[in-house]
């Protein structure tokens, strides 16, 4: 293995189904129906994706939700937007947290 | 990388042999020089080709309309009005009846020497089907060409002026859209609703349809997928996108492709690679037999997954 993370992995998604084929199958059709058309659309519900993709890092999701995201007609400024989003609550989430350090700071100074 | 064969992809979904349903359009190229010479191009066309359709050979397809009651005169090139004699031939067409369009890529309406081309096209009832792969400049241009966003916005509006496009004359012109890559594109309908948004809200264009069109495995679109190394996923892409209902719909079943030279083809993209009528009719114009080219076993290729992915891909967009 040159690298943990291969391109073509992506593509045997469908073999984690091996040790769990019922499991999988429950994941497919509920992983189906969530990104089915409703009250959003199928290109909002793209775009969220691609969003989380990033925010939970995920290669794999990048490359799948990039491509859908172009397929669903997005461009690349909304895509971009999107991946901001993401990084604006990821950084917010960080940054919030300084309200825990200067609770510490002013239980512990004098 | 082994790909299925698409005749076995047919034949599973009950349409082997694939067959012609009847002739409704004659797509005619007339040409392959352009003013421009696009990244995605099946055609291979641009300013230094030089194969043009002659005068005897757009007389061959006059007679075969004046022979038969096909209804549409499909005219693509290149860009079909740099053939020196588009003008007598649309007028001819006209004069038999039938309904003509044209597919232009805009800018050369803005070239000197066409600036009456869309006069001429009104007052001839032609249909024009414009190509414009997005409603933002820097999408269009990396496809196209530098500046050619510009140019094409600047050929609306004049066909706008002229009654093209909006509610009442009845002058139909419709976009194209086909993706700036590798990757299918989106749904028909809302990409429509987009497009008739932006290009109001932006450039107060209005047009009638937009017309999403896959991009072919053919010409500089192959080199691109084999150059950029994305030969593979493309091709997989389109096999797993198989649709059976697009393979029925498919646009060579009531089209008949002409090239330059009068040579016969199930579609503009099998001219492209060469691979005219097979399976006994007339290849050539000088045969033409209506009752055997309607009757035609259609020939097909691994390109021909293009036209059959997704919500399916013609020279009239989506086919499903």
């Amino acid at each position: 293995m040159q690298t943990y993370y291969c391109p073509e992995d992506l593509s045997k998604f469908p073999t984690i189904g091996e040790g769990a084929p019922e499991l999988w199958k429950k994941f497919s059709e509920w992983y189906g129906a969530v990104f089915a058309e409703g009250a959003l659309t199928e290109r909002e519900k793209a775009l969220i994706a691609l969003a989380v993709a990033h925010a939970v890092q995920c290669p794999y999701c990048i490359d799948a939700y990039t491509q859908t995201c172009l397929e669903k007609g997005s461009n690349k400024e909304q895509m971009t937007e999107a991946v901001h989003v993401a990084a604006a609550i990821r950084g917010g989430a960080s940054l919030v947290h300084g309200v825990q350090m200067k609770n510490v700071i002013e239980k512990i100074s004098m | 990388m082994q790909l299925k064969p698409f005749d076995k992809a047919i034949a599973e979904s009950n349409l082997y042999p694939l067959t012609s349903t009847g002739i409704n359009t004659l797509q005619v190229n007339v040409g392959r020089p352009c003013n421009q010479a696009c990244r995605h191009c099946h055609v291979e066309a641009g300013p230094n080709r030089k194969e043009v359709m002659s005068k005897e050979t757009m007389e061959l397809c006059l007679d075969i309309l004046r022979n038969s009651d096909i209804a549409t005169v499909d005219i693509t090139g290149g860009a079909p009005e740099m053939n020196p004699n588009f003008i007598w031939f649309v007028e001819e067409c006209v004069k038999l009846g039938r309904h003509v369009m044209v597919r232009s890529n805009l800018t050369i309406l803005t070239e000197p020497g066409y600036e009456e081309m869309p006069g001429f096209f009104a007052e001839n009832l032609v249909e024009v089907i414009a190509s414009l792969p997005y409603y933002m400049e820097q999408n269009t241009d990396s496809q196209r060409g530098k500046g050619v966003f510009q140019k094409s916005i600047a050929a609306l509006k004049k066909l706008n002026a002229l009654g093209y496009g909006i509610e009442g004359p009845g002058l139909i012109l419709n976009l194209v859209f086909n993706p700036g890559g590798a990757f299918l594109p989106p749904s028909q309908k809302a990409l429509e609703a987009d497009y008739k948004r932006e290009m109001q809200k932006r450039y107060g264009i209005s047009f009638n349809k937009l017309f999403t069109i896959t991009n072919l495995p053919v010409g500089r679109f192959l080199a691109y997928l084999n150059s950029s190394g994305n030969f593979e996923m493309y091709m997989g892409k389109l096999v797993a996108s198989y649709n059976p209902s697009a393979a029925t719909n498919v646009m060579c079943r009531n089209i008949l492709s002409v090239g330059w030279d009068g040579t016969l083809y199930d579609c503009d993209f099998n001219q492209m690679l060469g691979l005219s009528i097979n399976h006994g009719a007339p290849t050539h114009l000088k045969e033409f037999d209506l009752s055997s080219l309607s009757n035609r076993q259609i020939v097909t290729g691994i390109h021909c997954y293009g036209c059959t992915a997704g919500a399916g891909s013609s020279c009239g967009g989506a086919t499903t």
